[in-house]
Parts: structure tokens; sequence; C-alpha cells
């Protein structure tokens, strides 16, 4: 059984349907994409996954569990978790801090109100770990507002990975990087790959075929076809879209 | 972050300096054209904007009817001296009590908004309770208020202390004032501390890594609101009344002002400066002048328009560009 499901989702803002019919589902140990043209609902589909929209009709499926419509912090609790493609970081704390608050440990702790929070050295060797997978080690102690752009994409991937997931959604990482930057991204979801489920939403297809397991195509708000990154490029309707000429 | 535990992480040198001054306040406070008793006043009124900081300028919530909870401990304190019991102790246990129950009340209809629509919900609130201790006349006496509560001896079993004399009230609210510091010093550097600072940049991140937002929102609003009826308690005991003006909507924009003047947004000690610099204008150019609200309304505006970081954000870039040695730590809100 699939590690995720998603069946037959439907979302419509007011008589708009942003998602007529989505059917997916992600392998435990793969990397899934989904890719489509603009406007295709890819964010939008990516926020009813992770909670942040409860869809109109349809079914989410974590583990076997159904958690359509529950809270985000309840399906980030279950292990699921996510970045964003707009940054949504904790400006005014440093990079350590915006780390530190996603570790598992401290969230469990987040009522106690007399305890120093840096004296939680568990805590403190996990976010330092994270840091260090995404590079930024150097930088624990900067201001998250103050990083450059690229250093606040890897952040965004740090506070992610620091809930400790089973289940990692990346909203287009590559999203404002330039092609060194995107490479070091690649090496870096690379190495994730072999400790995580990761499914990622892309833009850059030739990022996205040079990762991904498989990879479903969305389009007018269903998936129209899905495959291996090969499978895909023999496709008549990638082949005849834009997308596949870029991949 | 420093991680050498021990006293630093309870008590630090500004409240070491802070605390020098204010305990050796009655001894200069007559030199210099002031009076005992405004200390009573001012300590209290810190206490007051110090946990009306912890939801403003920690958490980034704007509660404009915290007046509500401070008189609602106000009239607790009175009502229980009045009809219970004879305690300092009982009756500010009754302030704190009875205003995090009214404060825990709003707060389930509050924590899901947030914005303008939290603002103007606080405003609704806090106008109910201002209502209801006009016309409530049987348990709150009208606009009238409580008269007459009395100030019982401070008792502590094997001894007792009189508060009867201003200066032996003043030290009993410094040592009230002592313990908020410290507690909410420690409180902001814990890990409730640190979440709530992440929903004031972040609300929404906050949830998707796991937080409970809602609850978070609710149980800083409760706390502001017991520590606002603490502050109330002691001021129904110095006033030795207490009255429907400390709710109005005006008594709780004193208290925003406060905050914003002294520097709430950056600094822990904003809402302690901005008490001390309300009274202080309050004395001294309500001598100078009848007109003092105007004056002080402009130099409002004046800190809102030239410097809004207030009074603690001025002595924060002052000390910066003294000390540019590079690794100046750009830490919104700590000392």
């Amino acid at each position: 059984m699939a590690l995720f499901e998603a069946q037959q989702l439907h979302k419509r803002f007011g008589d708009r349907v942003v998602l007529e019919e989505i059917n997916l589902s992600f392998e435990a140990g793969q990397l899934s994409g989904i890719m489509g043209p603009n406007g295709a609902g890819k964010t939008t589909c990516f926020n009813v996954l992770t909670g942040r929209y409860k869809p109109n009709r349809g079914k989410v499926l974590f583990d076997g569990e159904d958690i359509t419509g529950m809270a985000p912090r309840t399906i980030a609790r279950k292990g699921i978790s996510r970045s964003f493609q707009i940054m949504n970081l904790f400006d005014d704390f440093n990079v350590i801090q915006n780390v530190l608050l996603a570790v598992p440990q401290i969230r469990d702790r987040g009522f106690n109100m007399t305890r120093r929070i840096a004296a939680d050295s568990g805590a403190m060797d996990k976010a330092a770990a994270v840091l260090e997978q995404v590079g930024l080690k150097d930088k624990a102690y900067e201001n998250a507002g103050s990083l450059p752009y690229g250093d606040r994409r890897a952040l965004e991937i740090g506070v992610a990975l620091a809930t400790e997931p089973r289940l990692l959604f990346l909203d287009e990482p590559t999203s404002g990087l330039g092609t060194d930057a995107t490479a070091r991204l690649a090496e870096l979801v690379l190495e994730l790959k072999q400790r995580y489920t990761i499914v990622i939403i892309e833009h850059d297809m030739k990022f996205l075929f040079g990762l991904a397991d498989n990879i479903a195509v969305i389009h007018w708000g269903q998936v129209i076809t899905r495959g291996t990154p090969d499978e895909l490029r023999a496709n008549k309707w990638v082949q005849s879209s834009n997308l596949g000429k870029l991949a | 972050m420093n991680t050498n535990a021990g006293i630093s992480a309870w008590i630090t040198r500004p409240m070491l300096i802070t605390f020098a001054v204010l305990v050796s306040l009655p001894f200069w406070i007559d030199s210099v054209g002031l009076y005992q008793y405004l200390g009573v006043e001012i300590v209290i009124w810190m206490v007051f904007a110090l946990g009306y900081n912890l939801l403003l300028g920690y958490t980034g919530l704007p509660s404009f009817g915290h007046g509500a909870y401070f008189g609602i401990g106000a009239y607790a304190f009175g009502l229980s001296q009045l009809h219970l019991t004879q305690s300092v102790w009982l009756g500010l246990f009754c302030s704190i009590l009875f205003a995090a129950l009214g404060g825990a009340a709003v707060a389930a209809f509050l924590s899901h908004r947030r914005g303008i629509y939290y603002a103007l919900l606080t405003i609704a609130f806090g106008q109910v309770f201002w209502f209801l201790s006009i016309k409530w006349h049987t348990l709150t006496g009208g606009e009238d208020g409580l008269l007459n509560i009395p100030r019982p001896d401070l008792d502590f079993t094997v001894f007792s202390v009189s508060l009867d004399s201003n200066q032996a009230l003043y030290y009993f609210a410094l040592a009230l004032f002592v313990v908020v510091v410290i507690g909410l010093w420690r409180l902001i550097h814990s890990p409730y501390g640190t979440v709530i600072k992440a929903i004031k940049q972040n609300e929404m991140r906050t949830g998707f890594i796991g937080y409970n937002v809602w609850l978070y929102k609710w149980s800083v609003f409760t706390l502001s609101a017991s520590i606002a009826g603490l502050a109330g308690g002691m001021f129904a005991m110095a006033q030795e009344s207490a009255y429907p003006d400390v709710m109005s909507l005006h008594a709780s924009g004193f208290v925003v002002m406060m905050v914003l003047i002294g520097g709430g947004m950056v600094s822990f000690w904003g809402p302690v400066i901005g008490a001390a610099v309300y009274f202080i204008a309050r004395d001294m150019l309500g001598a100078a002048t009848e007109t003092w609200l105007l004056w002080y309304g402009l130099m409002f505006m004046a800190v809102v328009v030239f410097k809004p970081e207030g009074i603690a954000g001025a002595w924060q870039s002052l000390v910066r560009r003294h000390d540019n040695s590079a690794d100046v730590e750009k830490k919104p809100i700590s000392g």
C-alpha cells in the first residue's frame, strides 16, 4: 500500500473549480514529482494535501489513516512536513532558532515556561545536524531575515526537515534560484532522497526529471498522466507541450 | 545564545540596575519634586504594562481593551475585602483568578482571529466589561464604584506588616514587580516564549511545524489578563477603591501608549520605561498646564513618527552607534 494517497480530490473556490478530480499515490522511499503548466492547480493540490485547505470532496490517506480536513498542525505531528514556494520563515530569529523551533523535542515542550531553550542539548544537536545537512552550519547565528536568497531557500527546507518527517513535501524549491544554486539544491535533494519519502512540485523540468522516480502531470485540475521520467519523455502530450521541451 | 545556566538565566544586570533604582526611589523622589504615592502607582502600572507587552510586543496581538482585566482585578480585590475576608494575599489571589477567568473566556472568542478583527473584538469585549461595571450597581456600586476598601496588614503567619504608609505599600508593590519581572524574563526565554515570538512573526508556519497556535494565543491572553488583574488588585489596594474609569477605552489606551512610547516592541524594558515616563509626564506637565494630555499626545505622535521603536529603541541605536564593533547581535526583543 502506498504511504500517501489522494482519492478523487475536488476543490473549488466559489464557482471556480481548481481541482477537478485528483488521484495520486506516493510510495514510501520514493521521490515523486508533480508537474504541470502555470495555474494547473499544483500549489492548490499541495495545500489540500497538507491541510491548508479542506477539499470539497475526496479523501487524503496517510499510512492508511484518513487525514482529510485535519488541521496543518495535526498533519505535521503525524509526520508530514512541507516547505513553501513563497518563503515562510521566522525572519527575526536567527538560523538555528528557526530550525530549533521545528524540532519535535522543543515542540513537545512548547508550554514549558521556565526552561532555557538553548539548554536542551539533544534538540540543539538535532538542529545543528539539520543545518549541516542544508549547508547553513556556518550561518547558524545569522538573522534569517538578512540571509541571501539562496540560503533562505535552504533554510526553508531545513525548517521542514527539522520536524523529522516521514513524508516531505517541497513546493517549488528551485524557485528564484540561479543555475549554480539549483545544482547545489539537486545534490541536497539527492542526499535527502536516501532518507526521506519526498514529493516535489517543480517548474524546472530538468531538475525534476533528473531526480524523480515518478512524476504526475497535472493539468486543468486533473492528473492527465503519470510515469517514470523516461515514460513521460515518450508521452505524446508531454512532448507536444512546453514542458516536454524543457526536460 | 549562551548556554551557561545558573543564576544568569534568572537575573540579569539591567534587572539589578532597575531594582536598585526602584529600591532607592523613596529616598529621593521627594527631592525631585514628586511624592511617595506616585511611586506606588508607577510600579503598579509597570506591572500592568509588562503583562500587556507579553501580548502586544511578544506575541504581536493587539488588545485595546486590556483595562477590563485591570478593572476586574480591582473589583475582585475590593469585593473580596468587603465581603469575604481581610487578607491581602487572598484578595490578590481573587484579582488574578477573576481576571484570568475573564481573560480566558474572552480569549476563547479571540484566538481564531488576527489583525484588525482581533483588535476590534478586544475593544468590544472591553466595552462589555466597562458597561457591566457601570450598570451592575448591586455588585460594583455603579459609577461611584466600591469605596472604602480596607487595606489589611500583610500577614506572614508568624508576623505581619502594616501597609498603612505609602512607603510600606510601595515596597510591597515593588516586591510583586520583582517577581513579575523575573518570571516574565524567564518565560520569554523559555520554549513557550520562543513559540509566542514565532507566532508574532509567522502564525501560519508555526501551525505547519506542528504547534497549536490557537492554544498559545489563548493561553498568552489569559496570562496577560491575569497579570493585569494582579496590577488592578494592587491598584484597588492603593486607592482603597475600585471604579469603572480604569476599565474605560481611554484607560486601555494608556497602557498601549505606555508600551509603545517606552519601546515594548523592541525591548523587555519598554513597558517599564513607558510607565515611568507617563506618570512623570502626567505630574510634571500636569503641574505646569491643564492641557498636559495634549502635550503627552503630541509626544506620542512624535515617537510614532520619528522613532516607532520608542525610547528603548532610541537607546539601543545609540548604544549600537557607540559600540559598532561588528558583532552586534540583532536580537529583537531582548534585554
